[in-house]
């Protein structure tokens, strides 16, 4: 992670990449930077954002920023907050040196607000005049030249995907870098009303000092700003509030005598758009019907569109659950190897233990998952960058919609079904805090793939492959069943925060519907890296500690005087020539004996009498409690409670036989098959992820939230567990 | 006059006024769907409930609800 620094004073030049969503800003910041990008932590808000270093010839090396695409300066989602901070440099980040503004020639006079926005601010700009190739299949001539000279900042044609124009455009980076004067206009370019000229004085009067509004050009661009983006409730929690009075005061004074602000802010600009536009824009008859016209015949068809939807899902379904499978074996393969070679070369003892247990297979328990993250984004990324993600919305809107979600809700939750995480952050492109907090809540009901490992050894072990009918299978229909039942839960829940906790409407929909583009695979791959990087560092580091912390609780205290009864009692039966199986068998009981003696096994005791009623004992307590950390740490933990060592996983014939045999003390078994559906139906509600938690409070900037999930998921996962274990006891089915 | 929901795809037509909250009147303005200016009516997702405009050249889409508050008139040709 790299930190920008906030303050001007010895950094390294910095452009921030802005534009509209859809423009090709991101393929472009893979050309101009490559793969030598990082994410790095803007400081104090929090936010990743992607920096790669671009050569200059005169300039040197120079920090390029992208910045989350958004269709103007006025902030409604958390990324859009994060992008006009990054834009107009609002405290504690300094504005850029430069803005390279990246402009759909095929969509010119809509992209042109956000640059007459960006222009307005008085920070250099350059335009990047992207899909210039694609001009003339949409039936429209540009002038560039003109449009430089109407604008007063540079202009440069380029298509991104194709990689041309870029040499220019970095001649023109430099050349604005040394002469910041050539990339700004000479004078505003949008006229105010006499009466809208008061209303920015007003709110100008009221910006805060640290906002730097020297310059009398930027105070009233972050004027204007405040009056069209402040609200009684938005995502702009750090403007301060006399600010916001201000701003609220003068809409209403407006309002009284029938002005309407917004109106009157956002036609001046689209007014000098039109008026200009004849100057440097010739739209040339309208072409016949279009690609994107036929395809979305069918795609958003209501019968041809959802089947088309229902294959796409199926296709990332069985590559998440069937395709990732020999990676995932693969994986973990290497790690039992490289387990095994280093335990070999270390002394036996404690730190070949605790190298072997707690940190291989602490690191190998997330890079297992790696996989399917991969598979996830990118699918996600090549339904994006096609176009194709925002049918899914529109197809799915009604639906969202009926639950009291948005239909932006959508990928999060379907995200959510790979991992948590990925899935919280996905939910910023929300623009209201309700709409994002709801989604936030219950996407960690979706069956993640850290479910998958604990379902698989409870199915397989508990369940004999049989089938339903004569041709169901029994194991897979339990399996799907989990799936459906998570998420009619995670819906359910859904709708009864939304209209309790959250209550009051959803965002009214609004989304572009881009034209269908052929995917650059070189930008997907890019984010599939920079994502699966972002995983491996947050999620791996909580896991890694999380799988230590459980390896020390299980491992101590040490009880020295029952380790020097097993000795003694091993060596006797050495002697008396007792079979290997025998010493097997001592071993185990050993590792019980050790277990129950360990901090672990006394908290599991603690907590039985809770458990209990669940039909769980406190063996699985254990494994409850190490699962809270992560969940498929539940594997692992049960192979060392049963003493089969940490080198096991769903796979492991011996672990499912141990569990099978595992009986209470009247000879009973532990795992019976409700048992196994109650610590499934436990599994599939709990909040049982560090990550999660710790994103969510990352997300939601404090501890009310994440303790909240905590809390609900818990009490939910309790009950429902309870109801169907003693629902089932009652029916007679234990 | 008449409103948004009520066209039949394909249909040109004029804005004449946005309802609805502030928060949704800005944002169509913004993408450049003020009062007088042109859009066309694409198509009705009957599933959906979702209405796709074009405007200046982009695809829009709206809920069925909020096209209701979207006063329009209707051009010919």
């Amino acid at each position: 992670m790299s930190t920008l620094p906030p303050t001007r004073a010895g950094r390294r030049t910095r452009i921030a990449l802005a534009g509209n969503p859809n423009t090709g800003k991101t393929t472009l910041f893979n050309r101009l930077t490559g793969l030598s990008a990082k994410v790095g932590n803007y400081p104090g808000v929090t936010v990743e954002s992607e920096i790669g270093t671009l050569r200059l010839a005169s300039a040197g090396e120079v920090e390029l920023a992208d910045v989350p695409g958004t269709y103007s300066l006025s902030a409604r989602s958390a990324e859009e907050v994060l992008a006009i901070a990054a834009i107009c440099g609002l405290p504690p980040l300094a504005p850029p040196d430069l803005v390279l503004l990246v402009v759909d020639a095929t969509a010119l006079t809509r992209n042109l607000y956000l640059a007459l926005q960006v222009i307005e601010t008085g920070t250099p700009v350059v335009i990047a005049l992207n899909m210039w190739d694609m001009l003339a299949s949409v039936g429209v001539e540009i002038d560039a030249a003109a449009l430089a000279r109407e604008l007063g900042v540079p202009v440069v044609p380029i298509s991104a995907q194709h990689g041309q124009g870029l040499d220019e455009l970095r001649l023109a980076l430099d050349r604005a870098l040394a002469e910041p004067a050539s990339a700004r206009p000479d004078q505003r370019l949008v006229s105010e009303s006499p009466l809208l000229r008061e209303d920015i004085a007003s709110a100008a009067a009221a910006l805060p000092e640290d906002w730097r509004v020297e310059d009398p050009r930027r105070r009233d661009a972050l004027a204007l700003w405040a009056l069209l983006s402040l609200d009684e409730h938005d995502e702009l929690a750090s403007a301060p509030k006399e600010l916001r009075d201000v701003v609220l005061a003068r809409r209403r004074a407006a309002a009284d005598v029938g002005r309407e602000l917004d109106a009157e802010i956002i036609r001046g600009r689209y007014e000098w758009i039109d008026a200009h536009a004849p100057r440097f824009l010739r739209t040339r008859a309208q072409v016949a019907t279009s690609r994107t016209d036929q395809l979305d015949r069918v795609l958003l068809h209501p019968v041809f569109g959802f089947a088309a939807f229902l294959l796409a899902m199926g296709l990332v379904f069985q590559s998440l659950f069937s395709w990732a499978d020999p990676a995932i074996g693969a994986i973990e393969n290497a790690i039992g190897w490289f387990k095994a070679l280093v335990v070999a070369s270390l002394p036996e003892g404690l730190i070949a233990d605790f190298v072997g247990d707690a940190l291989i297979e602490g690191v190998g328990s997330v890079v297992v998952f790696l996989p399917q993250i991969v598979l996830l984004f990118l699918f996600i990324g090549l339904m994006e960058d096609s176009g194709y993600m925002a049918r899914v919305a529109f197809l799915m809107d009604r639906l969202m919609k009926a639950i009291g979600l948005h239909g932006r809700a959508f990928v999060p939750m379907m995200s959510g079904f790979a991992c948590a995480v990925p899935a919280i952050l996905a939910t910023r492109t929300m623009e209201r805090q309700r709409d994002r907090m709801l989604t936030m809540l219950v996407v960690p009901l979706m069956t993640c793939s850290a479910r998958l490992p604990v379902y698989a050894l409870l199915i397989a072990a508990l369940f004999p492959p049989s089938e339903l009918f004569g041709f169901v299978p029994v194991q897979g229909l339990l399996m799907v069943g989990m799936y459906l039942f998570s998420t009619l839960v995670a819906l359910a829940v859904a709708a009864v925060l939304g209209r309790t906790l959250f209550k009051g409407s959803s965002m009214p929909l609004l989304l572009e519907m881009p034209p269908y583009r052929r995917p650059d695979l070189r930008s997907v791959a890019a984010m599939v890296w920079r994502k699966s990087r972002v995983f491996l560092t947050e999620a791996g580091t909580v896991i890694l500690a999380c799988t230590v912390v459980m390896w020390g609780l299980l491992s101590f205290p040490r009880d020295a005087q029952g380790e020097a009864r097993f000795d003694a009692r091993a060596s006797e039966l050495a002697q008396a020539g007792a079979s290997d199986e025998q010493l097997a068998e001592l071993e185990n009981e050993r590792a019980a004996a050790a277990l129950r003696h360990s901090l672990g096994g006394r908290l599991g005791r603690g907590i039985e009498p809770a458990i209990e009623p669940l039909g769980f004992d406190w063996k699985i307590g254990i494994g409850l409690l190490g699962a809270f950390a992560a969940r498929e740490v539940f594997v692992s933990t049960m192979g060392v409670v049963y003493g089969m060592g940490g080198e096991v996983d769903d796979q492991t014939t011996g672990l499912r036989q141990r569990i099978q045999q595992e009986s209470r003390d009247d000879g009973a078994p532990v795992y019976t098959p409700l048992v196994g559906l109650a610590l499934m139906v436990f599994f599939a509600l709990a909040c049982q992820c560090m990550s999660t938690i710790a994103v969510v409070k990352r997300e939601t900037r404090g501890w009310r939230w994440p303790v909240f999930l905590f809390v609900y998921t818990g009490a939910l996962a309790w009950l429902c567990a309870f109801a169907v274990y003693q629902g089932g006891l009652a029916l007679g089915l234990g | 006059m008449t409103s948004l929901d009520l066209l039949s795809p394909g249909t040109r037509a004029r804005l004449v006024s946005i309802g609805g909250e502030r928060a949704f009147r800005c944002r169509l303005m913004e993408l450049g769907l003020l009062p007088g200016t042109a859009l066309r009516l694409v198509r009705k997702a009957d599933l959906g409930g979702v209405l796709e405009l074009e405007v200046r050249g982009c695809r829009l889409t709206v809920r069925h609800l909020e096209a209701r508050s979207l006063a329009v008139v209707p051009l010919e040709g």
